[in-house]
């Protein structure tokens, strides 16, 4: 195998694994600032449980999302170093922010959030758990600006020529705001969100199902189904609004999301279905002129077909693109079905009723997960054969002095080392959830934190 | 590649000037910080107790993803500054700086992962994990110094030529022990801050230990640097008023032993962070303005100049670093200041 594809599925393959924990980082953060506002607000000790149990699951997470971002970092410079030198002045800024701004803050107040409880005041630890969190959604801005950037280029001019051709910055607010940063951000964001709404809601129906716990799952279930529930329904706006933003900015990449070849007459929307890429055709139930009425709001407009584009600048793989794309927005729809559902049953006092309804929820856990990976894979594949769109091209990208020899060992090494971390993650969340946030025989459930004891006295 | 012309200065150094002292402060910042847990990581099984060994850990527990947070800071701002050193040197070190990872992840969940279990033989596997990567760590990066200091066969377009075994030679090797062994010493003090009774008592002969590993090892690098590789000094020997640095270097190693048996172990901390510091001055010296050395022909050396991004790319990351520098002192210091003082465990403790 060449360097080019090893290259490609290694980069694939980390910063997938890597974005199993952020998500959760980031969701789970947002829960806690509430669990703990809530904690403040009413010195219950129910929500001290709460945001103490969830603070442990978080370290682990956290833990391994550490371990495995600093990969990527390295793996700019040491496999796609002419990547690198192409878009360094402009790419670096947005990472040099990002160690500056996010992580700084994030890893900071870190060992305050797991390890300060006994000794920093109840305000102090929320004001860590709020840094702990704001960091965590400060390095979602300087990452999706970075890969947006990528996606949309703005703000930069190229200098030299050929080999020694690279991008220079020339106005840093351009590059931020590039044409689908916002968009971009707003949907990752909320992408994570879901993913630590439905972990939480997964666990607390677990042991509301097991008879467990239930006084304190149900407060910490209808938190994550609140959250859940709106972010579902605005999930679906910002999705719309970077679907647009594809539209104008890369038609080849929403012509594949489509799987639309040609542009005469109106561009269809298929629910589900499958690209027959030889043939050009696309089988599955389809709502006829539905994605010129989304991009146009009429039903006949074209829509530029791949076949409007060189046959190197098309996406390879259509069909994979279509898939994971048309998974995203399933997934999407599902959710807002589900919360809202939920929502309805807790209005009507039922939302713990239903044992089968928990099972669902205990399951779905996993569905967010894949729709933040099916995104990203729809968004960076869609964007194929360039790495920065228009401007560069993957295979011109890579590294000239890495041989294949060392890209296997690497990613072999990765590929074990990946396995093992994940496996040990299952066992010990695992671990974790089954412990519970305390031991229910014993009766000693005061706070444990120094001062919230005489707080919760004076209230009672 | 063209050599940009940098206009713009600041204080009289010109904006590539200021990015090599931003990127060797932060670089510096790192060796100080990760520094100590690091060698406090490669003390870790001369432990014995499992009680101890969690004193230990808990040391650094709150404060080593803060301090490896450096880290990330500086190889970004190298990206950012300087692209084509970052290029060059990553690629060029392609299966040093996989294992580098490699160590680095494993470091990092073992520290998660060690106490989540009682079994004898799953704290002893992941004992073993974090010591022996926490020990590999400081000897890849000074085995990474070690050839940045001797030249590393860099060809035309900034691309490396050679063979990456090339990079353990006798001379790298010495420098990765020193590293391992200065970063022992500013680990077993920052221990013996943190620890009371017998762990006190067998930490105080731990660093008497190490102190003399140090001194030892930097003597040997010292003279070899002098006699084989003469390049590095020629700068001293052009302008004798820099020899100031490396006198202040030694004043300062030696009252690490001096201050520590007086019991001072907060300004013996002081001293060996400066003392990593100095040592990072002075390779600065011997390399301004040139980044790596090529040992092909001095025309494909890397520079500050032609490796350097743009003038407006560096002016904003001046900006950005003005802006946040101050910010990462001050959380900083309020999480050492949080945990200060001997560690008490609690039901948070690893
Ligand atoms: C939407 C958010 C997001 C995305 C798209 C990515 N990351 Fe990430 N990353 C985070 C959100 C995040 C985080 C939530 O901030 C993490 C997870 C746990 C943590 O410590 O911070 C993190 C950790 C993390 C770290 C370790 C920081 C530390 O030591 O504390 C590095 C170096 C990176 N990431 C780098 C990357 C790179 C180079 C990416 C893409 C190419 C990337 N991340 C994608
Ligand atoms: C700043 C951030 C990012 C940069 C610079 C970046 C850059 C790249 C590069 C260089 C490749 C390899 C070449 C290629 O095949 O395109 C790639 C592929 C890929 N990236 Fe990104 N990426 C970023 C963010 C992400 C994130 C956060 C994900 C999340 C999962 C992601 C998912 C993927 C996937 C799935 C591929 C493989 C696509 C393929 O090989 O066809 N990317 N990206
Ligand atoms: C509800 C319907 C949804 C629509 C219409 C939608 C639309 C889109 C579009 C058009 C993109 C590509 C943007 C680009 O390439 O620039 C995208 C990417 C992405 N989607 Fe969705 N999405 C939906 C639901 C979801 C859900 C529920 C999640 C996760 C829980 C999610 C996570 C992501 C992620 C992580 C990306 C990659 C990052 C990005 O490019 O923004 N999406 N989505």
């Amino acid at each position: 195998m060449d360097v080019e594809i090893l290259s490609r599925v290694q980069f694939a393959f980390t910063i997938a694994f890597h974005y199993i924990y952020p998500p959760l980082s980031i969701g789970l953060g947002l829960i806690l600032v509430i669990m703990e506002g809530l904690y403040l607000r009413t010195g219950k000790k129910v929500y001290e449980h709460m945001t103490r149990f969830w603070i442990k699951i978080f370290a682990l997470i956290f833990g391994i999302g550490v371990a495995t971002g600093i990969v990527m970092e390295f793996e700019f410079g040491t496999n796609w170093a002419t990547y690198s030198r192409y878009v360094g002045d402009v790419f670096g800024s947005a990472l040099a922010a990002e160690g500056i701004f996010a992580f700084a803050l994030e890893s900071g107040f870190l060992g305050v959030l797991l390890f300060g409880w006994n000794r920093v005041k109840p305000t102090v630890h929320f004001i860590a758990t709020l840094g702990v969190w704001l960091g965590s959604m400060f390095s979602a801005i300087w990452i999706v600006v970075a890969n947006s950037w990528q996606q949309t280029p703005a703000g930069y001019h190229i200098v030299g020529e050929g080999m020694n051709a690279r991008a220079e910055i020339t106005d840093f607010w351009a590059m931020v705001f590039n044409p689908s940063s916002v968009d971009r951000l707003l949907h990752v964001w909320i992408g994570a969100f879901l993913a630590g709404a439905f972990l939480v809601m997964s666990v607390h129906a677990y042991y509301i199902l097991k008879n467990r716990h239930v006084e304190l799952s149900e407060k910490a279930f209808k938190i994550a189904l609140a959250v859940a529930a709106v972010f579902s329904v605005l999930q679906l706006a910002t999705g719309h609004q970077s679907a647009d933003g594809v539209a104008e900015n890369q038609p080849p990449k929403l012509a594949a999301f489509e799987g639309h070849y040609e542009s005469d007459g109106p561009a269809d929307l298929y629910l589900f279905g499958w690209v027959d890429e030889e043939n050009q055709k696309v089988y599955g139930p389809k709502i006829p002129g539905g994605l010129s009425y989304l991009v146009h709001w009429n039903f006949e407009d074209p829509i530029p077909g791949l076949n409007d584009f060189p046959e190197d600048e098309q996406p390879a793989t259509v069909n994979a693109v279509f898939q994971f794309y048309h998974l995203m927005i399933a997934m999407g729809l599902f959710f807002i079905g589900l919360t809202l559902f939920g929502v309805f049953k807790w209005w009507r006092g039922k939302l713990f009723a239903h044992r089968w309804l928990l099972w669902i929820f205990v399951i779905a856990v996993i569905l967010p997960q894949m729709a933040n990976q099916f995104g990203w894979f729809a968004a960076e594949m869609g964007r194929q054969p360039w790495v920065v769109y228009g401007l560069l091209r993957t295979s011109d990208a890579l590294s000239v002095v890495v041989t294949a020899n060392q890209v296997v060992f690497s990613l072999i090494m990765f590929s074990v080392i990946y396995l093992l971390l994940f496996l040990l993650f299952l066992y010990l969340l695992d671990k974790k959830i089954k412990a519970g946030p305390y031991d229910e025989k014993s009766d000693d459930r005061r706070p444990i934190q120094e001062g919230m004891v005489d707080m919760v006295k004076s209230k009672e | 590649m063209k050599e940009a012309i940098y206009t713009f200065s600041f204080l009289g150094l010109d904006y590539p000037t200021l990015w090599f002292l931003v990127v060797g402060g932060l670089f510096s910042g790192y060796a100080i910080l990760d520094g100590f847990d690091l060698g406090a990581g490669a003390w870790h099984l001369f432990f014995k107790k499992d009680k101890n060994r969690r004193i230990a850990l808990n040391a650094v527990g709150p404060v080593w993803d803060g301090n490896e947070v450096w880290l990330v800071i500086g190889g970004g701002a190298l990206f950012a500054g300087f692209p084509i050193l970052y290029a060059s040197m990553f690629s060029a070190m392609y299966i040093p700086f996989m294992l580098f990872l490699a160590f680095l992840i494993f470091r990092a969940v073992s520290i998660e992962f060690r106490s989540k279990e009682n079994m004898k033989w799953w704290r002893n596997l992941w004992d073993i994990s974090y010591s022996v990567s926490s020990a590999m760590l400081a000897i890849l990066l000074g085995v990474v110094m070690g050839n940045v200091l001797q030249g590393i066969d860099i060809g035309p377009n900034y691309e490396f030529t050679g063979h990456w075994l090339n990079f353990i030679n006798p001379y790298s090797v010495m420098v990765g022990i020193t590293t391992l062994a200065l970063f022992m010493m500013h680990g077993a003090i920052y221990l013996v801050m943190k620890t009371e009774g017998k762990l006190y008592e067998k930490l105080k002969g731990l660093l008497r230990n190490s102190i003399i590993f140090f001194v030892v090892s930097y003597v040997i690098v010292t003279m070899y640097t002098l006699i084989f590789i003469p390049h590095l000094s020629d700068r001293f020997r052009n302008s004798p008023e820099l020899f100031i640095v490396p006198i202040l270097a030694f004043l300062s190693i030696a009252n690490v032993p001096r201050l520590a048996t007086k019991g001072k172990y907060l300004q013996a901390f002081i001293f060996s962070a400066l003392t990593v510091s100095l040592l990072l001055v002075l390779v600065a010296i011997e390399l301004y303005p040139v980044l790596v050395i090529s040992t092909i022909d001095p025309q494909y050396n890397i520079t500050i100049y032609n490796a350097a991004s743009s003038q407006k790319a560096l002016g904003i990351m001046l900006t950005i670093s003005a802006i946040g520098g101050p910010l990462v002192l001050l959380y900083t210091w309020f999480v050492y200041r949080t945990f200060w003082g001997k560690v008490k465990m609690d039901e948070t403790s690893y």
